[in-house]
């Protein structure tokens, strides 16, 4: 009891004192899952209007895969992205592996499916009146569609708000393709892994309390837009 | 140059049941036309079609100015407005909402100000252009709707069942807004009610929509 209290005491004085290493590690994490948001954004936000609007073959079937892969174990995406990347593999080539930027390929694929599938559920939720408006007032069928993405205004940033606490939270698709290396691809979440396997509790625990008060923030994020939304729901 | 809509011979059919059958007339001048009939006659699928909203199954819409044929393109569009019975407010303030129709013609910034201003002072919501559109009474939303059709200054205006949702004090408020429209804006409007009283209060020409026909009482 007495070493859990020491360590907690310890990972507490780490925050304080900003450790360059602890900051070190929550800046790579922030800037990795922050860029593999943007990416998944980039790709899934179009590919939701799309579905928001146009009519195409196997239309159902691309919801119904984005939906499956809303749930894609981390560790299934690093294998694929690793298989990828590897030297024997089709884009060995470019020499990723082990890189930031294959862990952010790695939580993009995570981050794909989330934002595309809530985003495109927003988007079917605007109520078709706001689309008829649009379009007496004189929109061209691409202002309509403006007009009706920003109504799911709400509903696409809980949706790329929840797709950030995914792949914050995430360990085992980046320890594959990352490889966990101290100063380069280590971030928070391997980190505790590592440390807690060495029974170094203190930066595994103070690296735990600041991803749970991201997580917190996120919640609290995702709430407060969530009842915005629900409120003018309701007007 | 004022713009003459006649529909000749409209066919409309919904699954089969049909809704228009053969509804032909001439709106020509400026003045209010009210288009009577009890719900469910096709008055609103009347206007939509008018409006260039909806497809019809057969007949002719046909749109002139000065004599020559306008296609039904976006530019036509963009001359004639529909406001419908929930006029689908967008989730911004009163002044974004009637500032839209302008935003969308690509009107620039400053030239926005003063004619938004303007059409929402004319409905009378003057002092509450920086509030939500969606926290105003079910009135002044309708007034809300009335305002974001004049401000692109229509030549024609449908107005589907402005007053069906409202109280007596908004009813009467709206309904000498549509006078004002005619009298000081000059435009055509064309309004579908199932208020005879209403239709005899503000129209110049009343017109009955009955088993998919327009005839004159």
């Amino acid at each position: 009891m007495n070493s859990i209290l020491e360590s907690f005491s310890k990972a507490i004085s780490l925050i304080l004192h900003l450790d360059a290493e602890l900051l070190g590690i929550i800046v790579l994490s922030l800037k990795v899952s922050g860029t593999a948001l943007v990416v998944a954004a980039l790709f899934g936000l179009p590919l939701s209007v799309l579905l928001g609007f146009r009519k195409f073959p196997f239309k159902g079937v691309v919801i119904s895969m984005l939906n499956t892969f809303m749930g894609l174990p981390p560790v299934v995406v690093g294998l694929f992205v690793y298989l990828l990347l590897s030297r024997s593999g089709p884009l060995g080539f470019l020499a990723l592996l082990y890189t930031p930027s294959a862990m952010i390929i790695a939580q993009s694929i995570l981050a794909f499916p989330i934002v595309t599938s809530l985003s495109h559920s927003a988007i079917v939720a605007v109520d078709p009146i706001i689309k008829q408006a649009s379009m007496t007032l004189g929109a061209t069928p691409f202002q309509v569609s403006l007009a009706v993405v920003r109504e799911a205004g709400y509903g696409i940033m809980s949706a790329i708000i929840a797709a950030f606490g995914r792949v914050m939270a995430e360990v085992g698709a980046i320890l594959i393709v990352g490889g966990n290396i101290a100063g380069f691809t280590r971030v928070m979440t391997t980190t505790i892994a590592l440390e807690t396997d060495k029974g170094n509790f203190e930066l595994a625990l103070a690296l735990g309390i600041i991803l749970l008060g991201i997580s917190l923030f996120v919640n609290f994020a995702l709430h407060f837009v969530q009842q915005r939304g629900a409120v003018q729901a309701r007007s | 140059m004022s713009l003459l809509l006649s529909v000749s011979d409209l066919w409309k059919a919904y699954h089969g049941t049909p809704v228009l059958q053969g509804a032909s007339f001439s709106f020509e001048g400026n003045g209010i036309y009210a288009l009577m009939g009890d719900n469910g006659t096709g008055k609103s699928t009347l206007l939509r079609i008018c409006a260039l909203l909806e497809r019809y199954d057969r007949g002719e819409v046909h749109y002139r100015a000065q004599g020559q044929l306008l296609p039904h393109d976006r530019e036509l569009r963009r001359r004639i407005t529909l406001v419908l019975p929930r006029i689908g407010v967008f989730n911004t303030t009163v002044f974004n909402n009637v500032a839209y129709g302008l935003r969308i013609r690509g009107q620039e910034r400053g030239a926005i100000g003063d004619r938004v201003h303007r059409a929402i002072d004319f409905v009378g919501l003057g002092q509450k252009s920086k509030q939500a559109a969606l926290t105003l009474s079910s009135g002044e939303t309708q007034r809300l709707g009335i305002a974001r059709a004049l401000v692109i200054d229509p030549q024609i205006l449908f107005l589907d069942e402005p007053a069906a949702f409202v109280d007596v004090r908004n009813r009467e408020i709206i309904e000498e807004i549509i006078v004002r429209l005619k009298e000081e804006k000059k435009a055509t409007v064309i309004l579908a009610t199932h208020d005879r009283r209403q239709a005899e209060r503000l129209a110049d020409r009343l017109l009955i929509l009955s088993e998919g026909r327009l005839t004159a009482p």
